[in-house]
């Protein structure tokens, strides 16, 4: 049986307030699973942590950020222990990632195939030359017309689709196992993301890429993920395998989620479905379980104990006291 | 940008997880004591900070070979003593500092505001002006108002005023312009107010922060301004003890080793300075983040 | 590109304008402008002769355009002490001034970029705040006591260098010093607070991401950034050097344009000030049109701009 592609095994990232008093663990005790070519889903509404956790693999927090326990396997190897500059080889060659601005993303003083080829030069010592041809190969592989002209362009003449595109080509540029997309779709535009994401999944197919897709959207998780984790006040509340998921959710705050994306076919007087009360202050979670003040089926056990993972069904796992016996 | 909006541009560090003290402890006390000893001068000064004792000239402060308890600091080259005339200058340093910045900040506040506001040819117009007046080198323009209106107190007060308004003028109008876009100021508008009227009750009391915050910026510079002025002759007339003019005068005994008589002015115009810079920095910081770019 | 050269040409004129409609306005506030247009110690017929020449009792308009011919003929009026069209003086004497800004500013830029990327990249440091407190001093001791105070150590005390002329290395430094002081401090907060904001970017953080060592990642991508603001002050600051400096070349008797004006004073040659105003401003209107400029060759953005 071949080992997973990644494997986070109880990994937790804290960040710490500036004079040490408060201390938010954006990300808890998270375990996960993640097959070769396979994409994961991470559905959490912001302050959920996963950004936190999406940074964490690729372990560039901002300094008042600290993994303080657990493992994350990568390939067989433990990214945790790896060095500065063994990570620095890692990042953008082995995993890459995009970000959710296309924007911001890209450098504006620099055009855009000096950016695409750039990790090209640095991960295989391309020469300009041909880092510039591959480059530009890669634009068309993002379909992205008159791709010679436009390597020679800068981000702000170009629209957001494009834009995010490029982040894509250059994200895929060293043929990397793993991408992790932190919601790429958000700033684009309803048209155009239909057209991203089918783009999204050809470059997995061509590239044989597994992915990580973080998203608050459920429609774009069903779409194009195989399996999905939610994610609630740092923890992995629910995972498992899309379907499973989605017909027979586990835990409560993933049926609410389920039940609060409107249909056109409903008929609530009007109504919005929505989840009751607030999301909880990441540095001040609520004791025991975090989703108990939202619950509509809490227990007494939920208010003082957090429950641990329980498998429902085959790799379908919910942290919730309402499976335990 | 511009000469003097990028002169302005000073940091206050955003990613500092240092510690913003409740009150700007040192540059109040600084300004605080700086303003006790200018009201209480006279009371304070153990001489006649004017006139001079020529046989005592150029005496070293106290502790040197050579100088007495009468001057505790020493005496210049007109054997007036020094601790008199620095506790004077206070009074002309503070006096002047603040009224120019003061004026300066008026007119420029309204100018500011006018020209935010109302938009159209009366912008272009006094942005130019504006542009225009900041062009010219401060210092050399107050030099040469001051060449052309004489040396006066109050001559100095006007030069200055005339020559540091632009500062405030050009930041206002930035912050008028988003203002106007505000929910507040639409419903002014709705409310069928008189466009005077939403200038003064509505735009003033919201740029009133930045203009704080100029204001204590210009004053080191106001005042650095007025010790220049007068140390090349064309501030504050003598007898009259400036900062400023004490330092001209410090230049004579200079090559011969006198040094009280220039360290020490210099040092008080530093502390007066430093005490603006940092209260004005505190103050960034305290009343909005968004100042930064101040 | 072209029309955005175009739109500052069109402004920077205007301010010459504008420039020369002030100080025009400002001579003759004051009352009888004749008595400054006039040697000291003059006589009657003399101020009369004055009021003749410059047309004083006629209709504002006419003056102004006395005075605007004039200027554009190059004629800044004549020096009373010198004897000699002010034009001449100045123009000898700027020189001087420029290698005096030039060294004070390499100085500044020296000392100010290095020490502000490195307080930025350790943020917080103990060398930030050291840093910092350093800047704030800069920005708080007026140039020409530094000077002062340099002349007291090492001329007086030291006897290492001369207090005043010009002509060697040696007497080029503690001026420079002097007057680079205040900028270095300024470049210096810039560089920090500029540097600390690129760092933040997305497109910093997507460099990271990349895989590119920390080195490439500042030294290509965020510094570039970082230090637009920082260049763009600099060369305004250049021109605010030569025309701050008028009391350091006093201390220091450095013969540039300052001391001119400082001479202008003291000898109350009235033509001296009013040219050197001038000619100051506009120095300062055509040096923000070449940065102008040139900020939109650098940075691409700003071309595509209206």
């Amino acid at each position: 049986m071949t080992e997973p592609l990644l494997e986070l095994r109880g990994l937790s990232t804290h960040y710490e307030s500036a004079r040490g008093t408060r201390v938010t663990r954006a990300v808890d005790d998270v375990s996960l699973t993640l097959e070769r070519g396979r994409t994961l889903g991470i559905v959490g509404e912001s302050g959920s942590g996963k950004s936190t956790l999406a940074l964490s693999i690729m372990r560039l927090l901002p300094p008042a950020a600290r993994i303080v326990g657990g493992e994350i396997r990568f390939e067989g190897d433990d990214l945790l222990k790896k060095s500065a500059r063994e990570m620095r080889h890692i990042r953008g060659k082995r995993i890459a990632m995009i970000l959710q601005d296309p924007m911001a993303s890209l450098n504006p003083l620099f055009t855009v195939g000096d950016q695409i080829s750039e990790s090209l030069r640095v991960h295989e010592g391309a020469s300009r030359s041909a880092a510039w041809s591959r480059a530009q190969s890669l634009l068309q592989a993002v379909r992205i017309s008159a791709p010679a002209a436009r390597m020679k362009e800068f981000p702000h003449q170009m629209s957001g689709g494009m834009r995010q595109r490029i982040v894509g080509a250059i994200a895929v540029a060293c043929e990397p196992r793993l991408l992790i997309a932190d919601e790429p779709t958000t700033s684009l535009d309803l048209t155009i993301q239909a057209q991203y994401l089918s783009l999204l999944r050809d470059l997995q197919r061509d590239h044989h890429l597994a992915m990580i897709f973080i998203t608050h959207n459920l429609g774009i998780v069903a779409r194009m993920c195989d399996a999905v984790a939610v994610m609630y006040a740092g923890r992995v509340v629910e995972a498992g395998p899309i379907r499973d998921i989605f017909n027979k959710p586990s835990h409560p705050y993933t049926r609410a989620l389920l039940e609060s994306v409107p249909r056109l076919t409903d008929d609530n007087h009007g109504r919005l479905p929505a989840i009751d009360g607030q999301p909880p202050d990441p540095s001040a979670p609520p004791s025991g379980c975090a989703f108990h003040p939202r619950c509509p089926q809490v227990l007494d056990k939920c208010k003082t104990q957090a429950p641990p993972a329980v498998t429902v069904a085959a790799s379908h796992t919910a942290r919730c006291w309402l499976h335990l016996p | 940008m511009n000469a003097s909006t990028a002169v302005v541009l000073a940091d206050v560090p955003r990613r500092a997880t240092r510690r913003l003290s409740s009150y700007p402890v040192v540059p109040l006390t600084i300004i605080g004591l700086l303003v006790v000893i200018a009201l209480a001068a006279d009371v304070l000064a153990p001489h006649n900070p004017e006139v001079g004792a020529l046989g005592m000239r150029f005496r070293p402060p106290v502790w040197q070979a050579g100088g007495s308890a009468a001057h505790l600091l020493g005496t210049d080259h007109l054997g007036r003593d020094v601790l008199s005339r620095l506790i004077f200058g206070a009074r002309v340093s503070l006096v002047v500092g603040f009224t120019a910045v003061i004026v300066a900040g008026l007119l420029g506040v309204a100018l500011g505001i006018t020209a935010g506001y109302l938009g159209g040819w009366v912008d272009e117009v006094i942005m130019r002006l504006t542009d225009t007046w900041l062009a010219l080198p401060a210092l050399t323009f107050a030099i040469f108002l001051a060449a052309v209106m004489g040396p006066s107190e109050m001559n100095i007060i006007i030069v200055l005023a005339c020559v540091y308004w632009t500062r405030y003028a050009r930041v206002i109008r930035g912050e008028v312009l988003s203002l106007k876009e505000r929910e507040f100021v639409r419903l002014a508008i709705i409310a069928g107010c008189s466009r005077l009227t939403i200038m003064r009750r509505h735009i003033l009391p919201n740029v009133l922060n930045s203009a704080i915050v100029l204001a204590t910026l210009m004053l080191g510079v106001v005042v650095v301004t007025e010790a220049a002025l007068s140390f090349l002759g064309v501030g504050v007339p003598p007898p009259k003890p400036a900062w400023g003019l004490m330092l001209a005068d410090g230049k004579r005994g200079l090559m011969a080793g006198y040094w009280w008589l220039t360290v020490l002015p210099g040092l008080c115009i530093m502390f007066l300075v430093l005490a603006a810079n940092l209260l004005g920095d505190w103050l960034r910081v305290k009343l909005d983040p968004q100042l930064r770019q101040l | 590109m072209k029309r955005f050269v175009l739109r500052r040409l069109g402004y920077a004129l205007v301010s010459l304008a504008l420039l020369s409609v002030t100080i025009f306005v400002f001579v003759r506030l004051t009352g009888d402008p004749a008595l400054l247009l006039v040697e000291p110690g003059a006589s009657k017929a003399d101020v009369d002769a004055v009021r003749e020449r410059f047309g004083l009792d006629q209709p504002l308009v006419v003056q102004y355009a006395k005075f605007m011919s004039g200027l554009l003929r190059g004629d800044f009026g004549q020096s009373f002490y010198y004897r000699t069209p002010v034009l001449d003086l100045y123009l000898s004497r700027l020189p001087n001034s420029l290698v005096l800004a030039a060294v004070a500013m390499s100085f500044s830029l020296l000392i100010g970029i290095p020490t502000g990327i490195l307080a930025a990249v350790r943020v917080n440091s103990w060398l930030d705040r050291a840093g910092r407190v350093f800047a704030l001093l800069g920005l708080s001791l007026p140039s020409f006591w530094i000077g002062l105070v340099l002349i007291l150590f090492f001329s007086v005390y030291l006897g290492w260098l001369p207090s005043s002329g010009s002509g060697t290395v040696f007497h080029v430094l503690m001026p420079a010093f002097a007057l680079g002081w205040y900028f270095a401090a300024s470049h210096m907060r810039l560089t920090r607070s500029s540097m600390l904001d690129v760092l933040g970017a997305e497109y910093v953080k997507l460099a990271r991401l990349k895989g590119l060592p920390e080195q490439r990642v500042i030294a290509k991508h965020a510094l570039k950034n970082a230090l637009i603001p920082v260049l763009t002050l600099a060369g305004i600051n250049l021109v605010i050097m030569i025309n701050v400096a008028v009391v350091v070349e006093t201390v220091f008797a450095w013969p540039g344009i300052g001391r001119l004006l400082y001479e202008g004073i003291a000898f109350r040659d009235f033509p001296i000030v009013q040219a050197t105003v001038l000619l100051g401003g506009s120095m300062i209107v055509f040096v923000n049109l070449i940065v102008d400029v040139l900020y939109g060759l650098i940075d691409p953005r700003i071309r595509y701009e209206r």
